[in-house]
């Protein structure tokens, strides 16, 4: 059977939808739209790789954008790009930090371009930034984390102690 | 409710008379901190009993280096402008004003006006202002782009009465053709020739197709690709209703029945107002079935991009709403004979859209009354990079360059050298001091080698390395190259690969030639304008800036000092205090030194990442012996 073309136009609003649901689209949501459009995995593949908006990974807990936009580059966002990958242990190929914290998006112009370079943590947006500025702020939350883990390993502690 | 008259007055009433708080909340006033702006207004009212005032948030009124902005409207007297405000400054003008009937501040910027007022001077002796002309941005950071009836209030929707009432569908096109009016979405091709191509084969279409759903479609390019600039979000946030509006004019004139809207996913504001913009617009009876009353009926949709710079192409762009990959597709057939679901279909720019309710609600007549022969009317820029003043700007088409970076932008900050303007993102090029008394228009662009573009405009000085800039358009373009044809897919990657070996110190004396090789052959066998204009920015930095490509290959030198491969850092002996500072923050722990002596920084160990440059307070970090 093959889809009507106006059906087949419903495929990248349906994958938009589960990406901002899930953070990215996971493998059985290819298989369950495939069935319901009738088209292909292999043809939903290869949607989700030409556009660059889709991901078939997991994203991290904390967000951190950086634009690489024409005016963010020659402000230097390149030294901003290197400093934070550097600070997560994040290169070209690994945009996601290992323990699953941290994602690294690099994006084009946020439209913030007087504010020039500008970074973005979990929608905090901050302008002229530097790559010391931008260490510290992965930093504060690499640190209020730890703090927060640690807080909740020793609540967990207590009400233990006091079950006993 | 259904004619023009009636909606007029119902706008008119809603809005007379009301003292309005105004704060910019585009997203350049939110990074900038409009919403902790907001929050004093609100606390402030709350406080106040007596300041009585409704609190309205608009899009970029375009002066984003002066953000965040408070604006005060009173009935009688006029607008006033103040910037860069804090929560402080906010409560004390707030209080000033209204308590104490004191209007000027320390942050006053201007009145949005003709006349001075109580010390502080009209927008139009201001030099970021005077010399603009606003007309696509006639609305935006005026108007609260949620309320219909302020869009209304401002002239909103009477083109699209003239047009309905007054005129028939070729009437309409003859207006848009008389206005010259030429696309900004960059190529310029005149919105009136393509729209009387695809009305008369949306006849022909009818006549085959009768019982089709749908005859011509109006496409909206909202994608906004390049990655340096933000024109056409800035309308979309600050005044939907203005393409609405050119839409469904557009719709009526080549008679289609349905528009789509294909807008950048990055851009959830704008989405958001947008949808917002439709459902006001059907509810008003100025969309859907019979608008104001008459024969003529139009759908607008919205269609999200997913993050594909090619699918600002028209033909990819179809593609994409289609369910597809966005490739592009040879050209003839053109989307104006066979488009959307190979219906006609007419794709025009945000810009272009918002331009058409002016013209006929004006006349083409009183609209062409600027630009220059060619290119009529204006144009926005995102102003950005290296000069003093940034923001979103409007001019009349035919001024210089010079005028536009050194009296509108105030000239480049730190006392430093302007030396390259570039237009036409990546797909433009790179212009040299030499060339700053250009006039901007289609034409002379084209001659320079770059092109008008949709509107960036990234204004680089001294410590810009015009290899770099090369790279950097052509690493976009590379993989953005949606891969279908060979020109493009593969002679990008080779152009990038020579640019980056330059950079790094590694190129040949050769690599010259071989660019200017590689560049034609590419801009004239690529399938579509993302590869036919890819080598612009790499063609442009060769012709204009051609010793500095000698000098990475020949000096292994970047006289920008920005080449992290060919530079290296160093601490002034003179201006070095031993505060310690830079050896703290060094992330590699290259710098070692007493306090209060002399700091030295281990080459061997330094990654330039520019960190200590950045953080001293006495200029003692030189890059190659200077102080950039
Ligand atoms: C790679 C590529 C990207 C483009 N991106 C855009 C864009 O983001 N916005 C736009 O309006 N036009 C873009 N265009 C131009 C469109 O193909 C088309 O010419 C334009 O939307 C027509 O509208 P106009 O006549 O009103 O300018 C792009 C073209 C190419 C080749
Ligand atoms: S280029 Fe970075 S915000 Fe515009």
């Amino acid at each position: 059977m093959t889809v009507s073309t106006q059906d087949r136009s419903a495929l990248i609003p349906l994958l938009q939808q589960v990406q901002v649901e899930m953070g990215y689209v996971p493998r059985e949501a290819i298989t369950e739209i495939g069935k319901e459009l009738h088209v292909s995995t292999s043809d939903i593949f290869g949607v989700l790789t030409f556009y660059a908006q889709f991901r078939l990974t997991p994203v991290g807990k904390h967000q951190v954008k950086i634009c690489q936009g024409t005016a963010c580059h020659v402000q230097g966002a390149p030294l901003i790009i290197d400093a934070v990958e550097e600070e997560l242990g994040l290169d070209d190929a690994h945009d996601t930090t290992k323990d699953g914290e941290f994602t690294l998006e690099k994006v084009a112009c946020f439209g913030a371009c007087s504010l020039a370079p500008v970074m973005i943590i979990d929608e905090d947006t901050k302008g002229n930034i530097t790559p010391d500025k931008a260490r510290r702020m992965v930093r504060k939350i690499i640190k209020a984390q730890a703090a927060k883990a640690k807080k909740s390993a020793a609540d967990k502690n207590n009400g233990e102690a006091k079950n006993e | 409710m259904s004619n023009y008259t009636a909606i007029r007055e119902w706008a008119d009433e809603k809005t007379a008379d009301k003292t309005r708080i105004v704060v910019g909340l585009g997203t350049c006033g939110i990074a900038a901190g409009g919403n902790k702006i907001l929050d004093a207004v609100e606390k402030t009212l709350a406080n106040n009993d007596a300041i009585k005032a409704d609190v309205v948030s608009v899009g970029c009124i375009g002066i984003c280096y002066k953000e965040p902005l408070l604006d005060i409207e009173i009935p009688g007297k006029p607008r006033l402008s103040y910037g860069s405000v804090t929560a402080r400054d906010t409560k004390e003008i707030l209080e000033n004003i209204f308590l104490n009937n004191k209007y000027e501040h320390k942050k006053a910027l201007a009145v949005i006006g003709d006349e001075t007022f109580e010390g502080i001077p009209s927008w139009k002796e201001i030099p970021f202002f005077a010399p603009q002309e606003r007309r696509v941005l006639r609305n935006c950071g005026f108007i609260d782009p949620e309320k219909i009836e302020e869009y209304i209030a401002n002239d909103g929707y009477a083109g699209l009465s003239r047009a309905l009432v007054e005129m028939t569908p070729a009437e309409v096109i003859d207006e848009t053709l008389d206005a010259g009016l030429r696309g900004r979405g960059g190529a310029g091709f005149p919105a009136g020739r393509k729209w009387s191509i695809a009305a008369d084969n949306i006849h022909t279409y009818k006549e085959k197709n009768p019982n089709s759903d749908a005859f011509g479609y109006v496409i909206c390019n909202a994608d906004e690709g390049d990655p340096g600039a933000f024109m056409n979000r800035s309308v979309l946030e600050g005044d939907p209703h203005s393409v609405i509006e050119g839409m469904t004019i557009a719709g009526y004139a080549i008679g289609a029945t349905y528009g789509y809207i294909y807008c950048r996913a990055e851009y959830p504001l704008a989405i958001e107002r947008l949808k917002l913009a439709i459902d006001q617009a059907r509810e008003k009876n100025l969309l859907g079935k019979n608008i104001l009353g008459t024969e003529f009926s139009f759908e607008i949709k919205l269609k999200e991009g997913a993050g594909a710079f090619v699918c600002g192409e028209e033909t990819a762009l179809i593609a994409s709403i289609e369910g597809l990959r966005g490739m592009p597709m040879p050209r003839p057939p053109y989307p104006a004979q066979a488009g959307l679901w190979e219906v006609p279909t007419i794709i025009n720019n945000v810009e272009t859209l918002n331009n058409i309710p002016v013209i006929l609600a004006k006349g083409a007549e009183v609209w062409a009354e600027k630009g220059t022969e060619k290119s009529k009317g204006t144009k926005t820029f995102a102003l950005t990079g290296k000069v003093e003043n940034t923001g979103l700007i409007e001019v009349e088409l035919g001024m210089s360059l010079r005028e536009v970076i050194y009296d509108i932008g105030g000239g480049i900050p730190d006392g430093k050298e302007f030396k390259a303007a570039q237009t036409g993102g990546p797909s433009g090029g790179c212009l040299p001091a030499s060339m700053l008394d250009l006039t901007i228009d289609y034409e002379a662009l084209a001659k320079a080698g770059s092109i008008m573009g949709s509107g960036g405009l990234v204004i680089m000085d001294t410590s810009t390395c015009m290899v770099d800039v090369a790279r950097y358009f052509l690493t976009f373009t590379q993989s953005e190259s949606c891969g279908k044809c060979v020109p493009c897919r593969l002679g990008t990657k080779r152009m990038l690969e020579i640019l980056t070996r330059i950079t790094e110190g590694k190129g040949k004396i050769e690599d010259i030639a071989l660019l200017e090789e590689l560049a034609p052959s590419i801009r004239d066998s690529s399938l579509c304008g993302l590869g036919q204009s890819a080598p612009n920015p790499v063609l442009t930095t060769l012709k204009y800036f051609r010793e500095e490509y000698e000098a990475h290959i020949l000096d292994g030198h970047c006289p920008a000092g920005q080449c992290k491969a060919l530079i290296t850092y160093t601490i002034d002996e003179v201006d070095c205090t031993g505060c310690t500072l830079c050896a703290i923050s060094c992330p590699v722990d290259a710098i070692s030194g007493a306090k209060k002596e002399l700091h030295i920084i281990d080459t061997d160990i330094c990654t330039r990442c520019d960190t200590c440059r950045q953080v001293c307070n006495f200029d003692a970090v030189l890059i190659d012996g200077n102080l950039l």
